[in-house]
């Protein structure tokens, strides 16, 4: 996996992980790989990806059987949309808008070309 | 588990490179130690390992004086000097002869490593080039399974996919009851490796943070992004500045070590200010 520079790498192991549980790729009460495991596949050190999971498991998206590892969460779909629907409220919206504002795009126009692209 | 107290050393009496430093190491970090040419980051890492005496202060590894050279701490510490010299005999041979002073080394993990970089142990290491022998040593020294491991430049010489293979090992090999301590000036091939940061200049340890510290205090950005005010130091470019400023959001960024090793070599009093927790001493 290649990180992008600006932000913090535990948070894009964040990104990732989520990723995969919104595309189907890991389904809830799926095993997820280990810490260290993780840690080799991305060369990060254990650190940075235990924190990840730890800040996961805080959200409710993982859970961790003692012993045994760790697990999608049985609501961790939602618990992601939610997370990931804030994020995109607060950091692409503002930019989107700035950005069409910059080249005189009105929300008329957008609206047009959503209906366009949705149907 | 490493304790350095008031550490002074010169190769000479007259010209002091350590005065009085200071450093504790503890178990579970894979340290990255940054620091200038001639700054003593060697120097350092071998009066860590016991092969060179102090003029005045302590280093204690986990119970044990470093410079007291006993059995108990000798097969706890490895180190992976940066320059190596090998007697022409094969990698089994080296091994038979050097394992027995290291008690926890084990030898499976030892011949997966060099098969993962393409080596084996029939192979003559009079023979090898600099970054062939660089992966028997680096293989030995994680094999080892020593409490503290010392590297000195380890990624120097290896190839692309070789720098890689170091980090996934670093990353598999690391356990919570072992110190790394690595030195380099190669950061773009361990940034995502090393933390805590130690940086030594001017013969203190001038900053030692861990990466979550760093990016709850410090903002690493673009120039336009931030309120001047904020701004701790600058690197102006052809496409963007690249600023080191004051976080005060407590939002995370991506660490740029290289931004942050000139920040903190120049701008110490600014540094001070963004990370009050951190005494850079001077």
């Amino acid at each position: 996996m290649e990180f992008n520079n600006n932000k913090a790498i535990y948070l894009q192991i964040i990104d990732l992980i989520c990723e995969k549980v919104l595309k189907g790729n890991w389904s809830e009460g799926d095993k997820i790989p280990s810490v260290r495991q993780m840690a080799v596949e991305l060369e990060v050190n254990p650190n940075t990806v235990a924190r990840s999971y730890s800040s996961l498991q805080d959200d409710g998206v993982i859970f961790n059987k003692r012993g045994i590892g760790y697990f999608i969460s049985e609501n961790a779909t939602s618990v992601v949309q939610q997370f990931s629907k804030a994020e995109f409220m607060k950091n692409d919206i503002p930019r989107f808008f700035k950005t069409m504002n910059l080249l005189g795009i009105s929300i008329e126009e957008l609206s047009k070309i959503y209906n366009q692209q949705i149907n | 588990m490493i304790e350095i107290n008031q550490l002074t050393f010169g190769y000479t009496k007259r010209n002091i490179l350590y005065d009085a430093l200071d450093l504790q190491l503890k178990e579970g970090n894979i340290y990255g130690l940054l620091g200038e040419n001639g700054a003593g980051k060697s120097t350092l890492l071998m009066l860590i390992a016991g092969l060179k005496k102090p003029l005045s202060g302590s280093i204690n590894v986990g119970g044990h004086e470093a410079d007291h050279g006993s059995a108990e701490f000798l097969r706890e510490v490895f180190f992976i000097p940066e320059e190596m010299t090998f007697p022409n005999i094969t990698v089994s041979d080296y091994i038979s002869v050097l394992s027995p002073f290291y008690p926890k080394f084990n030898h499976q993990h030892f011949i997966e490593m060099i098969t993962e970089f393409g080596l084996s142990e029939d192979q003559k290491m009079n023979n090898m080039s600099y970054g062939q022998k660089k992966k028997v040593i680096i293989s030995i020294g994680l094999a080892s399974n020593t409490r503290l491991l010392l590297m000195d430049e380890p990624t120097n010489g290896l190839d692309i996919p070789s720098k890689s293979q170091f980090r996934k090992l670093v990353a598999k090999y690391m356990s919570d009851d072992r110190v790394f301590l690595i030195s380099t000036h190669q950061v773009r091939d361990l940034e995502s490796l090393i933390d805590p940061i130690v940086i030594v200049d001017n013969g203190k340890v001038v900053f030692n943070e861990t990466l979550e510290t760093i990016s709850e205090k410090l903002l690493f950005t673009t120039a336009e992004k931030v309120e001047a005010s904020d701004v701790i130091y600058v690197e102006n470019g052809v496409a963007e500045d690249k600023v080191v400023a004051m976080n005060h959001s407590g939002e995370p960024s991506r660490i740029n070590l290289e931004l942050l090793f000139n920040a903190v070599l120049t701008e110490k009093t600014k540094m001070n200010q963004a990370l009050p927790t951190q005494q850079i001493k001077y």
